[in-house]
């Protein structure tokens, strides 16, 4: 099985590895009286390098009969479980989500603290994910400025609550409606683009935001940020120690319950359900509406779509407006749960954080994307050992996904329709 | 019959160097069945998509209904009653059949947003008639079993009638059908050849078609546009295409 070009290749790759390694782990640099010196690094790296070239060159040589192998292994895997088929039986799905729903709501009580915060930023990154749902999955327009829309949310609560004093409730609405104006906005310009030309504009968009808030020192703070963001109440009660001047009422002394700062987590995570919760419905429901059906025929054809009557403008509008309102709600969310957000919460990784999401959980899919949020959110926390090999792991995760599962964890469906007798 | 469906004089498209269509007039009265037909790169689809707004034609000027069109985007042409297929096939490949129909009926199932997320039962109405008037065509064209398939799924000769079901649920009142029997066996162009016919003396809208299958443009067309090189060559009813020396030439070159 070994043949000449396994060798060559094997070659080729194993030099290409001992160079970019040697420069990159082999050499260091060191001070010598006044001036820098590459020197090389201590015996021990030099061998791993070796015994990389070594593996590399073995990989390459051995190529077919391994992948063989792997493709065997494949084969023999049991079959993806097959659901049974809830279309068919409404009740049972019904009976099933509300089921789901009590879990999550049960749940807090039983786990630690630190569990449930986690579980708040899955729910977080789940609502992001929806919404950008709507503009890449369905739309079919390529947003890498989604973390725009998310920091205008935060920040149109964190300005106003900290200026205004308005409540979290008061303030949720507008953050959406102030992210909405902003998709808006940004839609204009990028009507006419498309595919690659559309993401980098939408990429300069999300940086032109985080920049502005970090350089409009007198109103964002700019770096420093915004801190002592008011938390949400839960009818006007609060979930602190002691009431803030001005306050109605403490949570647990209206209950009279002890004072505990879990209560105040589990508040704001039973709060992300119900925000998630609400984003499934509004989402569902739109993608069987008329503009729903049109933002999918927009991503497989848009001169089709003008042929029927169509404006490919407003169609693309509307999807960025929309999807920029759920990340306005999430970015209101994410900034009274921290109570402190700074431009550096709205980085370009964050962007492709989301994407990533989509992409994983399957352009289109809903429940795709909350299984791709879960995994995106909770693997780095369990791996926290490997800290440093973070990236790494989540590059390795996405070139697997793209080999194996390019449709992501669970492709969407088509809804299914019921024609009168057939 | 007072005044023309649709009439177009003296239109030219440029691009660049490239005249491609030069002076062309046409006229469309109410159901009928019209023809365009030329030799390959004669410019049939340039006129096409002139017509429909799909490019801006350099001069001359369309009157639909007697109102000017010439200009409008595409998608407005298409509210007013002109919708078109393409010469390959440009369904939504991943939408099922049925929903291919209802995105086709935007404009039917207009309905609020707030209608939508709440569904009343105005909503609920909507959309059941838009489902009725998707299944009427379907079984139309033999596709109502297909109906919660990919559209992508379906045979060539499928889609393309699928293609034509999709314009009609639009509610035209002229169809444009750019070479809608290519790819097609003779089966399936007999079955086109009556789908077309049924559609001007039942449904009584008009048709505009590019075909090179000579045999169904004669069987069909109420009256053929010949276009050579741009520039329009001759019309009138089949009979006088086929005995026009001009177009002998132009298809066959010279004795």
């Amino acid at each position: 099985m070994i043949n000449k070009q396994g060798f060559t290749n094997g070659i080729i790759a194993a030099v290409v590895l001992l160079i970019l390694s040697a420069l990159l782990m082999g050499v260091q640099l060191a001070n010598e009286g006044t001036g820098l010196v590459v020197k090389l690094k201590h015996a021990e790296s030099l061998t791993l390098i070796a015994v990389g070239a070594v593996i590399v060159f073995l990989f390459q040589l051995f190529r077919q009969p391994i992948m063989g192998t792997i493709g065997m292994a494949k084969g023999a895997l049991p079959a993806m479980p097959v659901l049974p088929d809830l279309k068919q039986n409404p009740k049972l799905k019904n009976l099933l989500m509300a089921f789901g729903l009590a879990a999550l709501l049960i749940w807090p009580f039983t786990a630690s603290r630190g569990a449930i915060d986690l579980a708040t930023l899955t729910l977080i990154y789940i609502m992001l994910g929806l919404g950008l749902n709507i503009v890449v999955g369905l739309a079919g327009l390529l947003d890498l400025g989604y973390v725009g829309f998310y920091a205008v949310g935060a920040y149109t609560y964190a300005l106003l609550s900290s200026y205004f004093g308005l409540s979290f409730w008061v303030c949720l609405p507008i953050a959406g409606l102030m992210a909405a104006f902003f998709g808006f906005i940004l839609g204009f310009p990028v009507l006419r683009l498309r595919g690659d030309y559309l993401a980098i504009v939408t990429l300069g968009f999300g940086e032109i935001i985080r920049i502005m808030l970090n350089n409009m020192t007198e109103l964002t703070g700019g770096p420093n940020g915004i801190s002592q963001i008011a938390k949400p109440t839960l009818f006007g009660l609060e979930f602190n120690r002691k009431l803030k001047e001005g306050g109605d009422g403490l949570f647990h002394e209206f209950f009279g319950l002890a004072y505990s700062g879990t209560y105040k987590v589990i508040f704001l995570y039973i709060l992300a359900v119900l925000l998630v919760v609400l984003t499934l419905f509004v989402i569902n429901r739109l993608l069987r509406m008329p503009i729903g059906r049109a933002w999918e025929a927009l991503r497989e054809d848009e001169i089709a779509c003008r042929s029927l009557g169509l404006n490919p403008t407003v169609i693309k509008l509307t999807a960025f407006t929309i999807g920029a309102a759920f990340a306005g709600f999430a970015g209101s969310f994410f900034a009274a749960r921290q109570g402190f957000i700074s431009p550096e919460s709205f980085i370009f990784i964050e962007s492709a954080i989301i994407l990533a999401i989509v992409v994983l959980g399957g352009m289109g899919s809903q429940l795709g994307i909350i299984l791709a949020a879960i995994v995106m959110t909770v693997l780095p926390e369990l791996a926290r050992e490997f800290q440093e090999y973070r990236m790494l792991m989540f590059g390795l995760l996405m070139v697997f996904m793209m080999i194996w599962r390019p449709q992501g964890l669970l492709p969407m469906k088509r809804p299914h329709m019921e024609m009168r007798s057939q | 019959m007072s005044n023309p469906l649709l009439k177009a004089s003296g239109l030219s498209m440029r691009f660049g160097g490239l005249l491609a269509v030069d002076d062309v007039a046409l006229t469309i009265d109410e159901k009928q069945i019209v023809s365009v037909i030329g030799p390959n790169g004669a410019g049939k689809t340039t006129v096409f998509n002139c017509l429909t707004g799909f490019y801006k034609p350099t001069s001359g000027e369309i009157f639909y209904k007697d109102k000017p069109i010439h200009g409008l985007p595409g998608h407005k042409i298409s509210r007013l009653g002109i919708v078109r297929t393409f010469q390959h096939v440009r369904l939504f490949k991943e939408m099922t059949v049925i929903e291919n129909l209802l995105v086709a009926q935007h404009r039917h199932l207009k309905t609020g947003l707030l209608a939508g997320l709440f569904k009343t039962p105005g909503y609920r109405r909507a959309e059941a008639e838009g489902i009725e008037r998707a299944a009427h065509w379907l079984e139309r064209v033999n596709l109502l079993e297909f109906a919660n398939r990919e559209a992508g799924n379906l045979a060539y000769g499928q889609q393309r009638r699928l293609e034509i079901a999709r314009c009609m649920v639009a509610s035209p009142e002229l169809l444009m059908l750019d070479e809608p029997a290519a790819g097609l066996n003779p089966n399936e162009t007999d079955e086109l050849n009556e789908l077309i016919v049924s559609l001007r003396d039942i449904d009584g809208i008009s048709i505009l078609l590019i075909e090179h299958d000579m045999k169904l443009v004669m069987d069909i067309s109420d009256k053929i546009f010949v276009v050579n090189q741009g520039q329009p060559l001759a019309d009138g009813t089949p009979t006088e295409i086929v005995n026009n020396p001009e177009v002998i030439k132009a298809y066959l070159g010279e004795e």
